[in-house]
């Protein structure tokens, strides 16, 4: 939570000494408040005063970071509760569970397959984040086995889910340098297991189902074995439970900067879901509403695609849309006779018009240009799509070599370049097509035939 | 006393009740009159939790994707055979989309577009709307047919675009109707057409708005929160953005080649016919969390996953 200029003056020594470089403290008070200073620069702040603005600016949730390999997941320190009033930052971690009732084997091909998937999507690379191992069995020496058989196929992120302070020290002992997640603390383990999360410095999840009062009792006691690295599970389960819960979370600690509930949120869609579809829609709501850690109980491309989609959605940055590389790109097999279609790299544009012209069952060439990810009419308003631009991208992707014929469609909402893009490219017929991608399919129907 | 205290809003606004049938005897649906966001039942009311509705085509919808086709079967032959076979699979509305008097798709016109009407009111006693192909000249000649035929019954007709909202809402106030106002993914514009359609003197109540559905992967990401921002400014009291929202799910998820195609796409995006259902589900949840009061479904399955998501954030 930012400070104001006031709330950091109290706690400065008000001599306007000068020291700083700012003629009063309150000058400086309102530098740091913007953050273009470092409280550093007054060597006469008393040690109270650091501390308390320390505390301040900490962010109201904090960023929790598990894994000690090449990939990490790090979760926490969101800033708004709507997407557009700024962005979300950090994706929620999707971790893959297996148990320790499972056989061995089956748990490294499951753990091999899920380490393994990689599907891409406008230039994207998206997979899964981590593996939770749970101590179903209740026995240590299976837990530990299962560990073992989980970290010898991966270095993504682990989750160490057992209730056993026991059994979780085993796997600990052996694994703490991978900084796994602890899962879980509750009301009757919590001295011992935030022991281990201080001993092991790693983070620790804590759980309750009574309530937000006692769960943050939990991280209150977690806190006082000197571990600050702490993640929540407020014990709700199905639809509705979860997304009152964790609104509930995500204001208390935004709105009132409210410090024991301050962490990131793990959830268990597949708890309470009534199949794998089920658990794919909870885990997507909790992608969308608050969910930091979201631990999934199979894993299926067919259903693991969609749910990646949603979280790449979800956390796009609203105020930079999504571009795709501009160059050509090919719809079907498209040969020399085909349709060439321009238009610009804003991805809604891209894909509108790449899906519509799939559709209409016409092979064809798009040549995508350059607009810095703005849509057609944006981009000509803002002079980012004109005459000169297009011409420029036809021959540098060399268009005339890969066609036999020399036309080419314009968007119809720049039907007023055709013109001068005549003038640019005088061996090329101008054509001018739909307004909307929609009506693309009707148009070649026309036109091109 | 509870240390943790949640902090709670005073939203000033409430989404507007607008009900379609209930009239000429017609079963009634009330949509709207939230008084917080979704589901937020610590906070306000949610009276009428998001409706379902089940699209059918007066055509047979033969572009259609394979798992659709196969749900349907034989009824996608007959638009009435359609929306029984809906109303059987749980839908609480039917919306009946007049792709036939597309010019690319037939160009039919009044007379075919009241046969396929007469053929859903016939067969169903739900609610009904009547979407035209989004052609505005189109929409204004084969709605009008329909408005008269169902004068009375309060039936919701689409969509009134920025080109021709006035001649559809000026057939709403003459026949007792609901106008679905669509806008292209856009707060002002929205905002800007709902205050269009109140100068013609239609009333606030007869009004639902359709803020243009992204599918998953296609562009959800700007329909959610542009739905988030209009819901949470008829919550702070803005009344002329304080209409239901009405979300076109299957329409937008099942043209889209991940639920489209079986073949020829990436192995990694796995088997179609799970895929494609879970990319209609998530974008219709993703959409009702944002505030949609009905979901336009395609998939009988969907429709099951979607109600039962939906009693689960009720309860
Ligand atoms: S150095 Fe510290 S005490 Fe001196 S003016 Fe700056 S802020 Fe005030």
């Amino acid at each position: 939570m930012a400070l104001s200029g006031i709330e950091i003056y109290k706690h400065l020594p008000k001599t306007n000494c000068k020291d700083c470089g700012f003629p009063t403290c309150l000058a400086f008070a309102m530098k740091l408040s913007q953050k273009s200073v470092e409280l550093s620069a007054c060597p006469h702040v008393s040690e109270a005063g650091k501390t308390a603005l320390e505390a301040a600016s900490r962010p109201p949730i904090r960023l929790v970071t598990l894994g000690g390999g090449e990939k990490k997941i790090a979760v926490g320190n969101e800033v708004v509760l709507f997407r557009h009033e700024k962005t979300f930052y950090h994706p929620p971690g999707l971790v893959v569970r297996v148990k320790d009732t499972q056989s061995l084997a089956e748990v490294e091909k499951l753990v091999a397959a899920a380490a393994g998937y990689t599907v891409e999507r406008v230039g994207i690379h998206m997979g899964l984040d981590g593996f939770a191992i749970e101590n179903a069995s209740g026995n240590g020496a299976a837990f530990l086995k299962c560990v073992d058989a989980v970290a010898a196929k991966t270095t993504l992120p682990l989750v160490l889910m057992s209730s056993d302070p026991a059994a979780l020290e085993g796997a600990l002992a052996k694994y703490a340098d991978r900084k796994p997640l602890i899962y879980a603390a509750n009301k009757d383990n919590v001295a011992a297991v935030a022991a281990l999360a201080a001993k092991h410095k790693c983070p620790v999840a804590v759980v309750s189902r009574d309530g937000l009062d006692q769960l943050s009792d939990l991280t209150e006691a977690v806190n006082k074995a000197g571990v600050e690295d702490i993640v929540l599970d407020p014990g709700a389960r199905d639809f509705g439970g979860t997304l009152r819960s964790l609104t509930q979370l995500r204001r208390l600690a935004l709105k009132k900067n409210f410090r024991p509930l301050g962490y990131p949120v793990i959830t268990f869609p597949g708890d309470s879901a009534s199949s794998p579809e089920e658990e794919t829609l909870l885990a997507s709501q909790h992608v969308a509403k608050y969910g930091g850690i979201v631990v999934l109980n199979q894993f299926d491309p067919s259903l693991v695609y969609p749910l990646l989609t949603m979280r790449l959605n979800i956390y796009t940055d609203p105020q930079k849309p999504i571009q795709v590389q501009p160059g050509v790109y090919q719809v079907g097999t498209p040969k020399n006779s085909s349709p060439l279609l321009i238009s610009t790299n804003f991805s809604l544009t891209y894909f509108a018009i790449a899906g519509e012209t799939e559709s209409s069952g016409y092979p064809a060439w798009l040549l995508i240009v350059d607009t810095e990810g703005q849509s057609v009419l944006t981009a000509w308003a803002a002079g980012k799509f004109d005459a000169d631009k297009i011409a420029k991208s036809v021959k540098q992707f060399d268009m005339a070599s890969k066609l036999a014929h020399r036309s080419l469609v314009l968007p119809g909402h720049v039907a007023v370049l055709r013109g001068e893009l005549e003038e640019a490219l005088p061996d090329w017929k101008i054509m001018v097509g739909p307004r909307e991608a929609v009506d693309i399919g009707g148009f070649l129907k026309r036109s091109w035939s | 006393m509870p240390k943790v205290e949640v902090p709670l809003e005073k939203w000033s606004g409430k989404v507007r009740e607008v009900t379609l049938g209930g009239s000429g005897g017609r079963k009634g649906l009330t949509v709207g009159g939230e008084a917080t966001l979704p589901f937020l039942s610590f906070e306000g009311a949610m009276p009428h939790p998001p409706s379902v509705a089940i699209e059918v085509s007066d055509t047979p919808a033969s572009e259609w994707a394979a798992p659709l086709r196969q749900a349907w079967g034989d009824a996608l032959e007959d638009p009435g055979a359609w929306a029984k076979k809906a109303a059987e699979l749980g839908a609480d509305l039917i919306v009946l989309r007049l792709n036939s008097a597309h010019p690319e798709q037939g160009n039919t016109g009044p007379e075919q577009a009241k046969a396929a009407a007469e053929k859903v009111l016939a067969a169903v006693n739900l609610p009904v709307v009547v979407l035209g192909p989004e052609v505005p000249e189109k929409d204004n000649e084969v709605l009008m047919a329909v408005s008269d035929l169902a004068a009375g019954q309060r039936i919701g007709l689409g969509y009134c675009m920025e080109k021709n909202y006035r001649t559809i809402a000026a057939s709403c106030i003459a026949n007792n109707h609901v106008a679905l106002a669509k806008t292209p993914i856009d707060l002002n514009l929205a905002k800007q057409l709902n205050i269009l359609i109140s100068d013609v003197g239609l009333s606030a109540d007869s009004i639902i708005m359709d803020p243009t559905t992204g599918a998953l992967g296609y562009g959800l990401e700007y329909t959610y929160s542009v739905m988030e921002r209009l819901r949470l400014a008829a919550l702070v009291g803005d009344k002329m953005t304080a209409m239901p929202m009405f979300c076109t799910v299957g329409e937008e998820s099942w043209r889209q080649k991940e639920s489209k195609f079986a073949e020829g796409v990436p192995p990694t995006w796995g088997q179609h016919d799970r895929r494609s259902l879970v990319w209609e589900q998530i974008t219709a949840l993703a959409l009702i969390n944002a505030g949609a009061d009905i979901v336009v479904l395609r998939h009988p399955k969907t429709v099951d996953a979607v109600k039962a998501a939906i009693r689960k954030l009720a309860g």
